[in-house]
């Protein structure tokens, strides 16, 4: 248990510290929230579909999340080239534990980034009607982060190097991003977007959490509940199967 | 204490230690030595888990790595050859999160702890972070820290490489004063061959990933007619220089300069 809890220390440390990564993580969700809410505001209102604030919202705190873990993640690479993995990777502890203590302090990390960016969303004008369902939010919140830190802990394992990492953001992290209805609703998009947006496990995540703030959702919340809870527990027990056989 | 017996490690088709065996005896100083790319780092690797072996058995102390992997990982603390510390904690928090990985109980942590520390004189800078150190005190931080859980076993890959002479001695003193009086085994690699004649009891020559001799240094002296370790190790291994692939930390250099270089 203390090793779990030592791990997760370290990674909120490590944060913490990092200044560049703390101002990063504000500037990028307000330029979505000012070039899209804004910019596409209007549009959106005489489409019929209402505020587009209300809507980006939960998009926009879905999508740091996803970032934040995904980064926090693929730190196991960094740790592997800087030489620090190592010394976790001899320890007398099963790998596992390591792992999910990794996992578990990036996704507190990406939790908590997100409610600064439900900060931000509720500076710039966004208003939650549904207050009694903030709990729910967190839980969406919580899976979500989980979820993606453990994707990113998988691929960093099976990659050597960041050459890998730059294929893993332009055709994993930003179509999971862009097509998860995040930004737009999922209702009368073609067929082959709403195969691939019911595949992506971001959608569930965007759609959860939208529920939760305000209130709309499109799958509906049991099974966005049901499918991101088992792709959860399946992102861990891959990842924690790949980080046990890393060999350095 | 540590035995390998007909030990094999192939990448893909380079074989990278050549069906190799040695045994290192309880409280012995055993000084593994070869030039670059001869399958020191990978042997170590083997017997500290860090790799599989191809083929062969390993032993630390009757135990296997593979099958035994954390009852293993508990009998020896190890110096990598590259840097391991965590840039972004302090000097202490990189003790303590070593102390609390290898499950020291936290008053004897941070007696060890503060006894390590001022041992290789990094008490005063323990609450800086290691990214502020150099390179010798990051070094001294390293060994302080594979020492913390009292292991029966060190491996030390290299541990003197980019050090002054001052803490070398210092380092070389202190390790066999753990020898003499605590009887830990040691299995270092080094290519200072003073040092090794120093303080190895035994040494084994590696070259191309087989073991070419194995003795005492004075047995090696006298089997190839020469008056230093130094001899007898360029007789044995011959004058040409070794490529080495590099390693991760050379890749992350060569990329952190390509980033700056685009930015």
């Amino acid at each position: 248990m203390n090793v779990v809890y030592i791990l997760w220390l370290r990674q909120l440390k490590r944060s913490a510290r990092s200044r560049s990564r703390i101002i990063g993580s504000f500037a990028q969700p307000l330029l979505f929230l000012l070039a899209f809410g804004f910019g596409f505001g209007s549009m959106f209102q005489r489409a019929g579909q209402g505020d587009y604030i209300q809507f980006l919202a939960p998009g926009v705190i879905t999508m740091s999340i996803l970032f934040t873990s995904i980064f926090a993640g693929i730190e196991v690479i960094w740790d592997r080239q800087f030489g620090f993995l190592k010394e976790t990777l001899v320890a007398p502890v099963p790998r596992i534990l390591i792992m999910v203590g990794r996992t578990l302090g990036g996704a507190t990390v990406a939790v908590l980034q997100g409610m600064v960016v439900f900060g931000i969303c509720l500076a710039v004008g966004f208003r939650t009607p549904s207050l009694p369902l903030l709990p729910l939010a967190f839980t969406f919140m919580i899976l979500t982060a989980v979820l993606f830190t453990a994707v990113g802990t998988a691929l960093a394992s099976v990659l050597p190097d960041f050459q890998g990492f730059q294929l893993v953001m332009n055709f994993l992290v930003m179509p999971i991003f862009f097509l998860s209805g995040a930004l737009f609703p999922l209702n009368n998009i073609p067929q082959a977007m709403r195969i691939i947006a019911n595949l992506d496990p971001l959608s569930y995540s965007v759609d959860g959490l939208r529920f939760a703030l305000i209130g709309v959702t499109h799958f509906g919340v049991p099974l966005d509940l049901a499918v991101l809870c088992a792709v959860t527990a399946a992102a861990l027990i891959v990842g924690g199967y790949l980080f046990s056989r890393i060999q350095v | 204490m540590i035995r390998a017996q007909e030990l094999v490690k192939k990448f893909g088709d380079f074989t990278a230690v050549d069906n190799i065996a040695f045994d290192v005896a309880k409280g012995e100083i055993f000084a593994f030595l070869g030039p670059n790319g001869a399958g020191k780092t990978t042997t170590i690797k083997m017997l500290t888990t860090l790799l599989r072996p191809t083929s062969g058995s390993v032993s630390l102390d009757g135990l296997d790595p593979v099958t035994h992997q954390t009852a293993a990982r508990k009998q020896f603390g190890i110096v990598f050859q590259d840097p391991s510390v965590d840039d972004e904690l302090t000097a202490y928090e990189n003790m303590d999160f070593h102390g609390i990985l290898y499950s020291v109980p936290r008053k004897l942590r941070q007696e060890r702890i503060e006894a390590l520390l001022k041992l290789f004189e990094l008490w005063d800078r323990r609450k800086d972070q290691v990214k502020q150190f150099s390179g010798g005190m990051r070094r001294r931080l390293e060994i302080a820290r594979s020492l913390l859980h009292t292991p029966k076993i060190i491996f030390l890959d290299e541990p003197t490489l980019g050090l002054d002479p001052q803490t070398r001695n210092q380092l070389w003193n202190h390790i066999k004063k753990l020898n003499e009086e605590e009887h830990v085994t040691v299995f270092l690699t080094t290519h200072y061959m003073e040092e090794a004649e120093r303080v190895a009891h035994r040494i084994a020559i590696i070259d191309h990933g087989k073991i070419i001799a194995q003795g005492t240094p004075g047995e090696l002296k006298a089997q190839t007619n020469t008056e230093t370790l130094e001899q007898a190790f360029l007789a044995l291994t011959g004058s040409t220089i070794r490529e080495e692939e590099a390693s991760g930390l050379d890749k992350m250099r060569t990329f952190g300069k390509a980033f700056r270089r685009v930015k």
